[in-house]
């Protein structure tokens, strides 16, 4: 197929160049090459289109290119992803491109990386109960599969250690068709030889793609780098039929890239600067999980992200919580006590869960034994910051006995290690026994009939 | 209108008289020229994939159009062809148990043509024409007809016989009138000569603007409660058919959960369900679970009066803007044939920020945090198509909107949350506190209000028990009584109280614990108001039984601590056939509560 080549840039700001006189040739979000003077190349994207100019985003970067010495070539295509089978072991850069020296991927198909919204109506409610063998997350925030559950943490805090944790004791029950798919955006190269050593040497599955954009590779890459990790997921999952576990990270660098592209292109910005469609930006990316009627496979989410000053109020983990089906918050306060997973019970959320357990799922008493954990300890944060106040001498018993289960809570229910593996069977007795050191009468999520099963063979706290 | 329908067809696509280029493709917006023949707000092609726009601007022949899908791919000089109507839907039977998306394609057919995923481009009539129904007619040639008259009636549902009504502006002399027994929904259910003497269509499904509300002879004031099922909401902060009220609260406090069990749960004979810009999954749950759960009312399935339209997050945000006005306008179809009908819209937020997405596109100047300065009017326009009115038939018909509200960081003073507030009377504030604690549903007790709720006092009084006006007067003044001895708790502790602050605080906890507290899965779903009612009445008896105890100087310890009292909370639990355990309930209490002020009179000699 002959190809035009347009010689020469009108204009060149930030990471736009504007190209002139093409007319109808290009198509709305197209891919383009942009030869450099030395005769390098880059990619870009058709931006926006109107009679006289046409706008293109190069992913690189405009550095060094000259105006009257920019050739840009149109493609033919979107922003699309090579996959095959052999896409599994293997690791590309933030542009779906090969980055581990293992040459191009054959055969297969391409993909458009926009993807499609799925049809809700061939949606399957998730209900599968996903075991993670950490405490807190099977019992309060119970991860489904198919579900989108982003972990919301800051700079310093264990969220890789979490994710990892997760990707690799994760059990999705009754399958052994498990994949993982990770796709870092602008994160730092420790951060990603760590994530990549351990999900390798340490997971149940060899099944692993990595896309990865660090933190010195070009920002407006970041734009395309989770679109190339989710198009290989449902690709994985809806026609290999993998159960597939997403990881990104971090999904601040990515929303920061989207911010910066939108100044250049001179939008009218919305909160904190960023645009004003972020919002449907983000869904396009999160939406893009779930478990379809007839397939086998399905696409989970566990994206993360840093909330910037540790701020859930601030757009990034805002938006992103309008849209995910939940979210698991980490907490400063509990990393600084030494508690592993610091995760904060209280704000983090599963909504997915409902569905997922009780009988038939994990056990019959687990949405009270929830329910119970959440409002004491939710009441143990009233006292502290009443022991705050007027000493914790000063507390009337009852109150006491609300500290007394926020330390077991804290120390023996919610700290675990770090490749401690506990059964959800496990965790819920334990949530039962640190129960019964309050007193009956504050049991009142659970019913009279879970209180003689569960509590009674405690010995009863003197009221 | 039936004329309109027709020129849709694709065979005329080659006859296309009037024929645009398009010259800017800017995300969903695109500039197209020699448009002078085009209408403003009409539904165009938008080029070789057929792409449905809507023109919103124009400006010598140069117009600004909408484009309802994704417009990758596009290029310029590519054809832009008219339809000659307003973004419309199309009317009749088919509906129930329908599930569109928000430009009123059933999502059914485009998964049958194109499979999982919905790709641009793609033409399927909302209501399958030549789907079958069973008509009885009740009309014959000569008879006279206008706009309101019943036509004839369908059983579309067992719940929901659909009465075929004249449309506006249709009046004459009935010239051929279909037959009882089969028709299709591409038929004709009569022809009319009207005073001019041109003979007018009636076809089975017609045609409306969504953008018009559809008219009715009069407005009436609200009375009588719509049925939630929810204690919190029938019991403090009931909404009346006919009424508006908005759910706002920042992410995870329980929006969707409410819409959902509202529309579960509501006594209307119609609910459009609306998932606008949200999740996915979310409408899966709905479509999953209403066909499986029973109207406690009726005892058949849910989805047999639900309609359901999707425009999720990750579909395109034109078609977001559109599918408020869809909804609406299915909900005013069978407000007219007298029907209550109840619609929720999860979240109207996301279809203000569609507003400013577009409005941005257009480069209009915004007015607060980058909405557009019509924001607030485009609201009220929606807000006020609710209302208990007098069809065009003569009878009484309604809808309630319940629309969800999600205020960015859960700040009630952003610019949706505070305008939806100007135009509606209820008021339903999540709270995060609660949502933390897991007390579903998080509606706040204190920041909620409900100006519905004298009006439709009478009828609770009437219908469940005289003193429910009562009750709810004093369970408030509790619940806000214990606000300020919670506020003297958080700085000295319970201890230092006297003994009927202690009660109080105690009845307190039990009217948000054992009464307003509700679980939305499991038997407790759905609260019949006999049922809250049984429960308010005991923890009053409670409170003020305990509170002559306590003057009498009993300490508030040998109250509280009986496993009777402890039972208050455990009440829910009761089916709610099981009347007879309240009664049993209650005694326990009153002899422990005797027992109590016996031992303290022997003590005491008093």
């Amino acid at each position: 197929m002959p190809q035009t080549e347009y010689l020469g840039a009108a204009q060149i700001n930030g990471p736009f160049i504007l190209v002139e006189n093409v007319g109808s040739e290009a198509f709305y979000g197209e891919l383009v090459d942009v030869r450099l003077p030395g005769g390098k190349l880059r990619k870009g994207r058709v931006v926006s289109l109107s009679k006289k100019a046409t706008l293109v985003q190069v992913f690189a970067g405009t550095d060094s290119l000259i105006p009257s010495d920019t050739r840009v070539r149109l493609l033919g295509r979107s922003l699309e992803v090579q996959l095959s089978p052999t896409i599994i072991g293997r690791t590309f850069n933030g542009l779906g491109e090969p980055a581990d020296g293992c040459g191009v991927v054959f055969g297969g198909k391409r993909a458009d990386a926009n993807g499609t919204p799925l049809n809700p109506m061939s949606r399957q409610y998730p209900k599968d109960f996903i075991h993670t063998g950490i405490s807190a997350i099977d019992t309060l925030t119970t991860l489904i599969r198919g579900q989108k559950l982003p972990i919301f943490s800051g700079n310093g805090l264990p969220h890789n250690q979490l994710a990892v944790q997760i990707a690799t004791q994760a059990r999705l029950m009754g399958s052994e068709n498990f994949a993982v798919v990770f796709a870092g955006i602008g994160i730092k190269h420790d951060d990603a030889a760590f994530m990549i050593k351990e999900l390798s040497e340490r997971g149940r599955t060899n099944n692993v793609v990595t896309f990865l954009n660090l933190a010195d590779d070009p920002v407006i890459e970041r734009i395309a780098t989770p679109r190339m990790a989710l198009s290989a997921a449902e690709y994985l999952a809806f026609e290999l039929g993998f159960h597939v576990l997403v990881i990104i990270t971090d999904m601040t660098s990515y929303c920061e890239a989207v911010r910066e592209l939108g100044v250049a292109a001179g939008e009218v910005p919305s909160r904190k600067g960023y645009p004003a469609y972020l919002y449907s930006d983000l869904a396009s990316l999160y939406e893009r999980a779930g478990v379809v009627h007839g397939m086998t496979g399905s696409v989970t989410q566990l994206p993360i992200l840093t909330m910037p000053n540790d701020d859930i109020t601030h757009p990034i983990p805002d938006l992103t919580g309008f849209i995910t089906e939940g979210q698991i918050v980490l907490s400063r306060e509990l990393d600084g006590r030494g508690i592993y997973p610091p995760i904060d019970v209280l704000t983090s959320l599963s909504r997915l869960m409902k569905d997922g357990i009780g009988k038939g799922f994990t056990r019959e008493d687990h949405s009270g034994v929830a329910s119970q954990l959440f409002a004491s300890y939710s009441r143990v944060q009233d006292v502290r910051s009443l022991a705050s106040v007027v000493g914790e001498d000063e507390l009337a018993k009852s109150d006491k006995q609300s500290l007394e289960f926020g330390g077991l809570f804290e120390n023996k229910f919610l700290r675990q290690g770090r490749d401690e593996d506990r059964e959800i069977g496990f965790s819920l007795d334990m949530a039962w026994e640190i129960l019964a050191s309050l007193p009956r009468s504050d049991l009142t999520r659970v019913s009279l009939e879970e209180i003689k099963t569960h509590i009674d063979k405690y010995e009863s706290p003197i009221e | 209108m039936a004329d309109a329908r027709k020129k849709r067809t694709p065979a005329d696509v080659g006859v296309q008289r009037k024929i645009g280029r398009v010259e800017v493709v800017n995300g969903p917006v695109i500039h197209a020229t020699g448009m002078s023949e085009f209408g403003m707000r009409e539904m165009v092609h938008v080029g070789h994939r057929r792409l449905l726009g809507e023109i919103i601007r124009m400006e010598g022949d140069r117009a600004t159009i909408q484009v309802y899908e994704e417009t990758l791919g596009m290029k310029i000089g590519e054809v832009v062809s008219g339809t000659d109507e307003t973004l419309s839907i199309s009317l009749g039977p088919g509906l129930i148990g329908g599930f569109f998306d928000g430009i009123g394609r059933p999502l059914s057919a485009l998964q049958e043509k194109k499979g999982i995923f919905i790709t641009p481009g793609l033409e399927v009539p909302m209501i399958d024409p030549n789907k079958v129904w069973d008509i009885s007619v009740d009309i014959r040639v000569g008879d006279m007809v206008s706009q309101g008259s019943v036509l004839g009636t369908i059983q579309e549902t067992q719940l929901t016989p659909h009465r075929i009504i004249c449309p506006p502006d249709v009046e004459g002399e009935v010239v051929s009138a279909a037959h009882d027994g089969k028709i299709t929904s591409g038929g004709l259910v009569a022809k009319v000569r009207n005073a001019l003497g041109r003979v007018v269509d009636i076809p089975l499904t017609q045609r409306w603007p969504v953008r018009t509300p559809r008219p009715y002879r009069e407005r009436l004031l609200p009375n009588e409660p719509l049925i939630t099922g929810q204690r919190v909401i029938d019991g403090l902060f009931p909404l009346a058919k006919g009424g508006t009220a908005a759910v706002p609260g920042g992410f995870g406090t329980g929006k969707t959960v409410t819409q959902h069990q509202l529309a579960k749960w509501s006594d209307a004979q119609v609910v459009v369900y609306i998932g606008c810009g949200e999740r996915g999954n979310e409408m899966t749950d709905v479509l999953e679970q209403f066909p499986v759960l029973e109207d406690p009312r009726s005892g058949r399935p849910l989805m047999e009066r639900t309609i359901l339209i999707a425009n999720t997050s990750n579909m395109p945000v034109a078609a977001r803007e559109a599918s408020i006005y869809t909804g609406i306008t299915i909900a005013e179809y069978f407000r007219d044939m007298g029907y209550d009908v109840a619609l929720m819209a999860d979240s109207t937020s996301r279809w203000a920020e569609a507003l400013r997405e577009i409005s941005g596109r257009l480069e209009e100047i915004p007015a607060e945090e980058g909405f557009p300065a019509y924001l607030p009017s485009r609201l009220a326009e929606f807000y006020e198509r609710a209302g208990r009115v007098v069809t065009l038939h003569g009878d009484n018909g309604s809808i309630s909107i319940i629309g969800a509200v999600s205020p960015p960081g859960g700040d009630f003073t952003e610019p949706v949350t505070r305008h939806t507030k100007r135009f509606i009377r209820c008021f339903w504030g999540l709270d995060r506190n609660l949502a933390n604690a897991r007390h579903y549903p998080a509606i706040s007790w204190l920041d909620s209000y409900s100006e519905y709720a004298r009006e439709v006092e009478e009828w609770f009084n009437g219908h469940v028990d005289q003193r429910w006006g009562e009750l709810r007067e004093r369970a408030r003044s509790i619940l806000l009584e214990d606000e300020k001895v919670q506020q003297v708790i958080r700085l000295v502790g319970e201890d230092v109280l006297p003994d009927d602050q202690r009660l109080l605080a105690y009845a307190a906890y039990l009217v948000k614990n054992a009464y307003l507290q509700q679980t939305a899965y499991g038997p407790d779903s759905y609260s019949p108001l006999e049922k809250g009612f049984a429960i308010l009445d005991m923890i009053i008896h409670f409170y003020d039984r305990g509170l002559e105890l306590v003057r009498k100087g009993v300490p508030i310890s040998l109250i509280r601590e009986n496993d009777a009292v402890d039972e208050i909370t455990h009440l829910r639990e009761f089916g709610e056939e099981d009347m007879s355990s309240f009664e049993r309930a209650r005694k326990r209490l009153d002899n422990h509560l005797d027992r109590v002020g016996a031992e303290r009179t022997r003590e005491t000699g008093r």
